[in-house]
């Protein structure tokens, strides 16, 4: 950046943008320019995507003004902002499964006339070399790993043209090996003269990527620092507003024994692949348990093999319950396993999908676990509805009412009902996948409390998670999976996030999922 | 005609049966292929044979005497498409603007289509003497060949190539040129975007609504044509009760059968139009008709149950077939 430089890439004045009464964005005025990476900071639903949402087109200011080169823009479709020369990554990528790399990229560019595979294959294959993508213009989506996807996208937001580049959450579920090679990448169209805005709420990366770094509080623009001269701790300050310490409470584990004995569990997805390949451990009362590992290494397997709830093709998942011998959990139902005390929180990345009923109530949630214990052929409402309004009360979760539907709840309330009603069923082995998945800062603590809580009662908590530095902070004892083998398992209190890192990649050879 | 074996007695009516079934499937491979799971196709068909079947009659009416075949022809297919349209435009209104459920209306739209087409073919023929029929004359340019006789002639390939009727190189046409637009066009590329994944295409400038509306309406017209050249050939050009005998059912079937491919429809066509008539063709002592009647469903099922195991991703119906798309407020 020169002195000389005075006209910004682009510029905000004084935006704000209302969604009914919620001010999302109020009064923001920022800049960006040529040959810079920007972060954008902000806790969940303090407006960066929305802000960001203005510049792609898929919003529109209700006051204020976008100058693009200095000059004034109305950008109102995607179309416009493309024509400014500005493309937007956005979180959940916007790819057709069927379509080649190639008619991904060229859709929706011209409209009418042949459709000339070769010279749009010619053309994403220039891209690609110029910026070292690597990418196969003729490969189908559906055979493409996550990080190949956000290539496309890039490559798609290239091929248009874009000097603005705007990529929303653009790590959340890459490894850290592709996270690094996505970053070389960016820094290559860095040095091309691209403006780029990352958003983000993972400060390491904020650190490692950024030039500036622009924090958005609760819809307000609290400023913009050099990365350089700033350090993640005043960072998370004038993200939250008031100090967060980053250290999650974190007992010693008391008098643990063994509650879940896993050995050889061996699974087969319905093609046959194995899933899980002779995973063996044992998951201790009284302390957390971590699971990490590239998405799709197994999480997801193994936490329904112990739930019972998938076809088990060889090996033995042994529970000890207090003051008895350990009984066998393969060939029950599941049923029988939640009878025995094995609960399981199970949060997959939809959050609705396999735990609540998004069309009912939390009343009616609650029931969905207690439908067995009432008489004659009229359900009970009465308990379930006292533990709907104990949860909402003890979790702070926010609703109108215990029958308000869940589904428009948001994510982190929708998740504390979920925790919620699994705590309630008092179990000896509490299972979560991704719980604090896009969760704020604050709801996600509410979170880890949750789980700490119980593992002080001498519950054996599992805590399948993505973000290594929460594992790190929050389980004893860290299980690594890699392709549906056991990769290791560390001490959560003296690893490090490299070597949790590189056995996430390690076992099995082949990189990347 | 010569020397016409069994065999290819068969196929000509295999192909006869099978051309109304095209036409049927053609246009609701272009409805679902922007994602609308139309099942009114009965219905569309019912209000096309309607209002085609009117068209050509009331033309022959006026004209007085002197009524072109080619102009009757063209106006029966233009109203019957504009007949099928409309009921198309319906159900687009309430599924794209309003957001409806697809099932729910497309079966509206089966029996609204059967009930309109029904009560036009019956004011028809109540208002014209108890019987509605257009002369020999112009039946025979609905029915027979647009070749000379002399191609028609040739043996074998003469009555299979050239001895259709003229709705049956139409249909072929249409197919062939769905199956171009869907594949080798920009616009048939965007059209399949907003079939498999609405938001994507929205983000990338698409106009989804207008590709929903356009593809479905246009689809309804194509399947509605069908339904007239039902009721002008195979029905020979006379409105009864018993209608189209369930054909749009069928092409709904037709439609997964081919795996949304306009040009597995043509053979698809042919086979399914075969086995709706072996009853009549090969008659196996102790099968009831009933039996028969039932093979196009149950190849459709078999059909189903490959693609399944198969879990082909090319073979899949377009992934937000029967959904609504709204783009997403926070």
């Amino acid at each position: 950046m020169t002195a000389l430089e005075t006209v910004h890439a682009i510029e905000f004045r004084h935006i704000t943008k209302r969604f009914g009464k919620v001010v999302a964005n109020d009064g923001i005025d920022l800049t960006l320019d040529r040959g810079e990476i920007l972060a954008l900071l902000g806790e969940n639903g303090s407006g960066k995507t929305t802000l960001m949402n203005m510049l792609s087109g898929i919003y529109f200011p209700d006051e204020g003004e976008i100058l693009v080169g200095g000059k004034p823009a109305a950008i109102r479709s995607p179309k416009d902002a493309y024509a400014n020369g500005i493309g937007m990554i956005h979180q959940h990528y916007k790819l057709v499964d069927v379509f080649t790399a190639a008619e991904n990229i060229a859709l929706g560019l011209h409209d009418g006339g042949r459709l000339d595979r070769r010279e749009i294959a010619a053309r994403v294959q220039a891209i690609s070399d110029k910026y070292g993508f690597g990418i196969d213009p003729n490969k189908k989506v559906y055979d493409m790993s996550v990080s190949e996807k956000q290539t496309v996208e890039i490559v798609k937001v290239l091929y248009r043209g874009a000097d603005v580049l705007i990529l929303d959450e653009p790590t959340a579920v890459l490894t850290p090996q592709e996270t690094e090679r996505l970053f070389a990448i960016l820094r290559t169209m860095k040095a091309d003269g691209k403006a780029i805005v990352i958003i983000t709420h993972k400060l390491h990366e904020v650190m490692a990527i950024s030039d500036r770094v622009a924090v958005l509080r609760k819809g307000q623009y609290i400023g913009a620092v050099n990365t350089a001269e700033t350090d993640p701790q005043a960072l998370t300050d004038m993200m939250v507003g008031h100090a967060v310490t980053l250290n999650i409470d974190r007992p010693d584990p008391v008098d643990p024994k063994p509650r879940l004995t896993v050995e050889g569990l061996t699974v087969l997805d319905a093609e046959g692949v194995k899933k899980l390949d002779g995973v063996g451990f044992t998951a201790l009362g009284g302390e957390i348990l971590g699971i990490a590992g590239i998405a799709g290494s197994g999480q997801r397997e193994l936490l329904e093999s112990i739930a019972g709830l998938y076809p088990i093709a060889a090996g033995s998942i042994r529970y000890t319950p207090d003051g008895a011998g350990p009984q066998e959990l393969v060939g029950k139902t599941p049923m029988q396993i939640k009878q025995a005390g094995v609960a399981m929180a199970f949060v997959p990345e939809d959050r609705l999908g396999m735990g609540l009923v998004g069309g009912m109530g939390m009343t009616g949630n609650m029931m969905l676990r207690s439908w067995r214990r009432g008489k004659g052929v009229f359900v009970d409402r009465k308990d379930p509805n006292a533990l709907a309004l104990k949860v909402k009360e003890s979790l702070e979760v926010v609703t109108p009412s215990v029958d308000f539907p869940v589904r428009r709840l948001s994510g982190g309330n929708v998740q504390k009902v979920l925790v919620g009603r699994e705590i309630a069923s008092s179990p000896t082995v509490l299972m979560s996948a991704y719980a604090v998945r896009g969760l704020d800062i604050n709801t996600s603590y509410t979170i880890y409390n949750l789980m700490t809580e119980q593992k002080k009662k001498g519950v054996a908590v599992i805590f399948v998670g993505e973000d290594l530095d929460v594992l790190l902070e929050l389980c004893d004892r860290i299980l690594v999976l890699c392709g549906g083998k056991v990769s290791g398992v560390v001490d959560a209190r003296t690893a490090t996030k490299e070597q949790v890192g590189l056995m996430m990649t390690r076992v099995g050879g082949k990189e990347g999922a | 005609m010569i020397n016409q074996s069994p065999v290819l007695l068969l196929i000509m009516a295999a192909v006869l049966n099978g051309t109304p079934l095209l036409f049927g499937t053609v246009g609701e491979i272009l409805s679902e292929k922007s994602g609308n799971l139309n099942l009114g196709v009965e219905g569309m068909m019912y209000m096309g044979g309607a209002m085609g079947l009117g068209a050509a009659f009331y033309y022959e009416q006026l004209s007085g005497g002197s009524a072109s075949g080619i102009v009757a022809v063209l106006l029966a297919i233009l109203f019957s498409f504009l007949g099928g349209a409309f009921g198309a435009l319906i159900y687009s209104f309430i599924t794209i603007t309003l957001r409806a459920n697809q099932n729910v209306t497309g079966l509206a739209l089966a029996i609204f289509g059967t009930g309109a087409g029904q009560f036009i073919g019956e004011y028809m023929r109540v208002t014209s003497g108890g019987y509605v029929a257009i002369s020999n004359e112009l039946k025979a340019v609905f029915a027979n060949s647009p070749f000379p006789a002399a191609l028609q002639k040739l043996p074998v390939v003469g009555p299979l190539l050239f001895g259709q009727n003229i709705f049956v190189y139409l249909g072929l046409a249409v197919a062939v040129v769905m199956a171009v637009f869907l594949n080798r066009s920009r616009a048939g590329l965007y059209l399949r975007a907003v079939g498999e994944s609405p938001a994507t295409a929205d983000a990338a400038g698409i106009n989804v609504t207008r590709n929903k509306y356009l593809a479905t309406v246009i689809g309804g017209g194509i399947s509605a044509i069908g339904g007239m050249v039902y009721i002008t050939t195979i029905a020979g050009c006379v409105w009864n009760h018993e209608g189209l005998a369930g054909e749009g059912w069928l092409a709904v079937a037709l439609v997964i059968f081919c795996l949304w491919r306009p040009l597995n429809a043509i053979w698809g066509s042919i086979l399914f139009g075969g086995l709706m008539i072996l009853y009549l063709r090969l008659q196996v002592p102790f099968i009831p008709d009933q039996l028969y009647k039932i093979l196009p469903y149950v190849v459709t099922v078999i059909v189903l149950i490959f693609t399944s195991l198969r879990n082909s991703k090319d073979k899949q119906p377009p992934a937000s077939l029967g959904l609504a798309y709204f783009r997403e407020e926070r």
